[in-house]
């Protein structure tokens, strides 16, 4: 179980939330939905110590994050990256082994063939040799995956991975997701709309400037809940088109 | 072709000729690989600042009767550490902080240099006397070629993800400020050993054109690497040789035959070169 306790985050002066609580359960796809600002990048990036906490606890398996690092995967948003960036793709799969690996080792035999088994799974073996900015939104966003399957870590976190890429990219890696539920990790995936999330997430979590509501999907994915996350008029379109969809 | 012959004579006979040639491939090499990193991480005015910057070290060291490197060095990382100072103390972006800190330190070096009324002319300090180089600072030089060489090897995939993708090396647990700062320790190194070479000014471009170059012709890190390496090489040796043969200043000599390295490549790298937007094939 990974534990978020009296968390608070943000700019010194204006934390984007305070005293946040909320639990992701493993064997579970977790979702983090909101408005725009609401705090969900803030959120997972104090989870994974790219900001400063100002004060609270995130814990996993009862043991202080920090000391787990190497079980974190972290799949960031494709646009922070410079594609012209001298990589291929089965490069930059290999940077999943370098926590493993440690200073001055070097990727070896093993670390290859995990590489290649990733790149695999994510059915892009065959662009192993492309350079990372000839591929697709989608093609790439799986590479970063494939980086994730490398890394075999407990707790997988990805910052909106389904924005601008194709259906086709977007199954594959719910697959990947599946069958990390089913080895029993915890994914959490920051969600940029409201498409989907009943067929795609386990759990949810609705955010706006702290918890709105946390749980079970089928149990936090309702009308009021999401109008009070957004705003109550938009709330009721986006739920209703959602819902007649 | 007579002319190229009478270098290659003049370097069977004279000693300093041997030692700048030696100078100047050892700086070529350093200041390619270095480069490489340097404008991946989009470091280029920093770069550039930093050079600037270890000129009141120059001017102190030569007043303490020191090695220059260790004043260059040492003012060089004393510039780097003020910028990332005054960068994180206040709201001013990054490249405003580089502008005010290493103007500062060039003007302030420029007046000790003058003070100090020394035989080492400051013409030679800002654009390089490759052939006035000693043996001392010729073992010092290789020193530092080792030491640059065995950074490079020893924390490759460090720097590699440091530069691509930092935030996933934080993630991880990987100190990438430590990195960073060791990069400008090297970066100080390098810039006090080309001193001699390209001199002060001209440092960026033998840290960048060579880097730049390798860039457009390779899609792999470690042959980039390589190939600036090269580039810097070349351009330092038949820069040295029109310095020689023309009595051209050094610093320039070199830095020109890096454009034109650049230029050549620029209009024949297939990877994002002149001819194929010409013929619109690229996209």
């Amino acid at each position: 179980m990974l534990q978020i306790h009296h968390l608070t985050a943000g700019y010194a002066v204006k934390p984007v939330f305070e005293t946040l609580s909320v639990d992701f359960s493993p064997g579970a796809i977790t979702g983090i939905i909101g408005p725009n600002g609401a705090g969900k990048s803030t959120l997972i990036k104090a989870v994974l110590g790219l900001i400063p906490r100002q004060a609270g606890t995130v814990t996993f398996a009862g043991q202080p994050i920090k000391k787990l690092r190497r079980q974190i995967a972290y799949v960031e948003q494709r646009a922070d990256l410079d594609l012209s960036f001298p990589i291929n793709v089965e490069e930059l799969v290999l940077t999943g082994t370098y926590s493993k690996l440690g200073l001055f080792k070097t990727p070896g035999k093993a670390e290859r063939q995990a590489a290649q088994a990733a790149l695999a799974q994510v059915k892009l073996l065959d662009f192993r040799k492309r350079q990372i900015g000839e591929l697709s939104g989608g093609q790439l966003q799986r590479v970063f995956v494939a980086r994730a399957i490398v890394q075999e870590a407990q707790v997988v976190i990805l910052d909106e991975p389904f924005v601008g890429i194709d259906m086709h990219s977007e199954a594959e890696i719910m697959k990947i997701l599946q069958a990390w539920r089913e080895a029993g990790k915890t994914i959490i995936v920051v969600h940029h709309d409201l498409n989907k999330v009943r067929q795609y997430f386990d759990d949810l979590v609705v955010m706006n400037h702290g918890i709105i509501a946390a749980g079970p999907v089928e149990q936090v994915y309702q009308r009021e809940t999401i109008q009070q996350a957004f705003s109550a008029d938009l709330g009721a379109v986006l739920f209703q088109t959602v819902v007649e969809a | 072709m007579t002319s190229i012959q009478s270098f290659i004579m003049a370097l069977g006979h004279y000693n300093f000729l041997q030692s700048a040639l030696l100078a100047s491939i050892m700086v070529g090499l350093m200041s390619g690989v270095i480069g490489s990193f340097i404008i991946l991480r989009g470091m280029s005015l920093m770069g550039d600042a930093i050079s600037h910057s270890v000129l009141p070290g120059v001017a102190l060291a030569y007043m303490l009767g020191i090695n220059l490197l260790w004043g260059a060095a040492g003012f060089g990382l004393f510039a780097a550490l003020l910028i990332g100072f005054v960068a994180n103390h206040s709201r001013l972006k990054n490249d405003t902080a580089i502008g005010i800190v290493f103007s500062a330190f060039f003007a302030l070096g420029f007046i000790l240099i003058s003070m100090a009324e020394s035989s080492t002319n400051l013409h030679h300090i800002l654009f390089g006397n490759v052939l006035a180089v000693s043996d001392q600072d010729l073992m010092t030089t290789a020193f530092i070629l080792v030491i640059v060489l065995l950074f490079v090897v020893l924390l490759f995939k460090e720097l590699q993800i440091t530069s691509f993708d930092p935030h996933f090396a934080q993630v991880y647990g990987l100190n990438t400020q430590a990195i960073q700062y060791a990069l400008m320790i090297v970066l100080t190194l390098v810039t006090g050993s080309a001193l001699q070479t390209v001199g002060i000014i001209l440092i960026v471009a033998m840290l960048i054109t060579p880097a730049a170059t390798a860039f457009l012709w390779t899609n792999r890190l470690d042959w980039m690497l390589v190939l600036a390496a090269s580039f810097g090489l070349l351009a330092s040796v038949v820069g040295l040789y029109f310095s020689y043969t023309f009595n051209w200043a050094s610093g320039p000599a070199i830095v020109l035959m890096a454009a034109l390295i650049f230029l050549v490549s620029f209009i024949l790298a297939p990877k994002q070169g002149f001819i194929q937007k010409l013929g619109g094939q690229h996209d």
